[in-house]
């Protein structure tokens, strides 16, 4: 069960009220009439879909029913920050402390290692306050 | 290979079964393959095995980082059938529903493949126009298929609560008499130890860390056990297809989502069939030593962790007690989750890519076991001829550029 931290109520909440989206920060393309097939597809149905780090979309579909993003971990699926639309994640794929990280996944296959690291910043300062 | 018959079993009852033959080798890789087949589940060796039974190529490697059908082979709910709504995959499932029939027969090993049939029920009207066109689809396609009422329903599944009194009463459902379900382990194994019979390589603790690729050509695989020569790579890993495919520079339509199933204590025999609903949605069957096997959608989230979560299972178990209210005080034995390849279209990718000489096999979703032998005949078929077999054709890549989508959402059977 994740509990998730919606930016808008600013409250930590069980999963079962909200509902994920898919993918985060995909864009449009900009120029709808002068898009190849090739691009429309790619927009349209191809995803990452990494063994890491992921963004992505969720609804607080039962509380305040807005968007946000959370950047999760989909391996040990812990939640390493959520942020309003219209922000840029803090962590990505490419923070230090996440590269390490995933290298230490990859070596021992890197299953259920499950459990919130003690430096988790955002979210830790907010359940205190 | 040593042929199980009563005959053996009597002879080998003299020396107290220590002396039964191993079901396969365990060999040390080989410099080069003509084939190698990255991924040892159901489909993988099933493509192995008719690769070198059907097609005459014998010098091929089965390469899988755990052990032979862990996967989602070993987590699956084992159910068979092909009432799907699309030519296309009817096809495709009405092939392996063929093979199915005399699978246990051909690889010499009890798969255990039982018709007991398979109800979809439907609980609105919409459902109901739905499982009709279905089975018109299905019976157009020589797919035995029928709609059946409340009262014929009861009289295949007595337990079934076909009552006024249900929150989503049964309105009728579809039926299948010729699906059933298998032996899930028995159907790798029996794979596995039909293709090393033929000479296939299977090489266990053995992970694909990368692709030698030259000119747009694949040359082989890098391996935690060495460089693996094959100018022919068919990869069939499920729910880790992304991670492989990212390694050769691949981009695939794919979402992998944890899917979770569980089983009860065992009970008494006690449902003769096997019982589907989209609109509650879940399914359950009863397997040979008596526990229910029930399963239902994936989680929503993106996952690589082999395990569901507490919302989904309760989802699960308010829709096998909506259908079965005699269940509800079943006590569940456990649960597991499988990672599951899902495509935007519910349906596979059996695919050439853009890279010549490495193919893939994956975004089975949800619906994978059913397909194991006829996915791993048409893929072998594709791989031995270099040209995708006409079954496999329409389930190219190239699909979600072209827009040839074949939307198979609602015959999936769970949402995807």
């Amino acid at each position: 069960m994740f509990y998730i931290f919606c930016p808008y109520c600013k409250e930590h909440r069980e999963e079962e009220e909200f509902h994920p989206r898919g993918q985060a920060h995909l864009l449009r393309p900009e120029d709808p009439e002068n898009t190849s097939d090739e691009e429309w597809g790619d927009y349209l149905f191809f995803r990452d879909n990494p063994r890491g780090i992921h963004h992505e979309m969720w609804v607080h579909s039962v509380g305040c029913r807005k968007f946000f993003n959370i950047t999760r971990n989909t391996v040990t699926y812990e939640i390493l920050e959520t942020y309003p639309m219209g922000e840029q994640p803090t962590i990505t794929a490419d923070s230090p402390e996440i590269r390490h990280e995933q290298g230490a996944q990859v070596a021992d296959g890197g299953w259920q290692t499950v459990g919130a690291r003690p430096e988790n910043k955002a979210l830790n300062e907010e359940t205190s306050s | 290979m040593q042929r199980y018959s009563g005959f053996g079993l009597v002879k080998h009852a003299f020396g107290h079964h220590e002396n039964w033959e191993r079901q396969w080798r365990n060999p040390e890789p080989k410099k080069r393959y003509d084939v190698i087949i990255v991924g040892g589940g159901g489909h993988g060796l099933a493509t192995a095995y008719y690769l070198a039974r059907e097609f005459g190529v014998r010098n091929v490697a089965v390469i899988e980082k755990g052990w032979l059908g862990g996967g989602n082979t070993a987590r699956n709910t084992t159910i068979v059938r092909s009432n799907y709504l699309w030519d296309e995959a009817g096809r495709l499932y009405n092939h392996s529903l063929d093979l199915w029939k005399g699978l246990s027969q051909d690889l010499n090993y009890n798969v255990m493949f039982s018709q007991r049939g398979v109800l979809n029920l439907g609980h609105t009207l919409q459902d109901m126009r739905d499982i009709q066109r279905r089975v018109n689809a299905n019976r157009l396609n020589g797919i035995d298929s029928e709609v059946v009422t409340p009262q014929q329903i009861k009289e295949i599944e007595p337990e079934l609560d076909i009552s006024n009194r249900a929150r989503y009463p049964i309105m009728g459902a579809s039926w299948q008499k010729s699906a059933g379900v298998a032996r899930h382990d028995a159907v790798a194994w029996g794979f596995a130890r039909g293709a090393d019979s033929h000479g296939v390589d299977l090489l266990q603790n053995t992970e694909v860390t990368g692709f030698k690729i030259r000119d747009g050509k694949v040359l082989g695989v890098h391996t935690n056990r060495g460089d693996i020569e094959a100018h022919t790579v068919g990869c069939v890993a499920a729910g880790n297809s992304g991670v492989l495919a990212k390694m050769a520079g691949i981009k695939l339509p794919l979402e992998s989502h944890p899917l979770q199933a569980l089983v009860s204590e065992p009970l008494k025999p006690i449902l003769n069939t096997v019982t589907m609903s989209n609109h509650v949605h879940g399914y359950v069957s009863q397997s040979d030593k008596g526990d229910l096997v029930i399963g239902a959608g994936i989680d929503g989230y993106l996952g690589y962790g082999q395990r569901g979560s507490y919302p989904t299972i309760e989802h699960t178990l308010q829709a096998i007690v909506e259908m079965f209210p005699m269940f509800s005080r079943v006590r569940m034995n456990r649960q597991w989750g499988g990672i599951v390849d899902t495509c935007p279209d519910a349906c596979p990718i059996l695919s050439k890519t853009k890279v010549k000489g490495l193919y893939f096999n994956c975004g089975w979703g949800t619906g994978g076991f059913k397909a194991t032998p006829g996915s791993g005949h048409v893929f072998a078929a594709s791989l031995a001829k270099g040209e995708m077999h006409p079954i496999a054709a329409p389930f190219s890549i190239d699909r979600f550029h072209t827009g040839a989508l074949i939307d198979e959402h609602g015959a999936a059977g769970v949402a995807h």
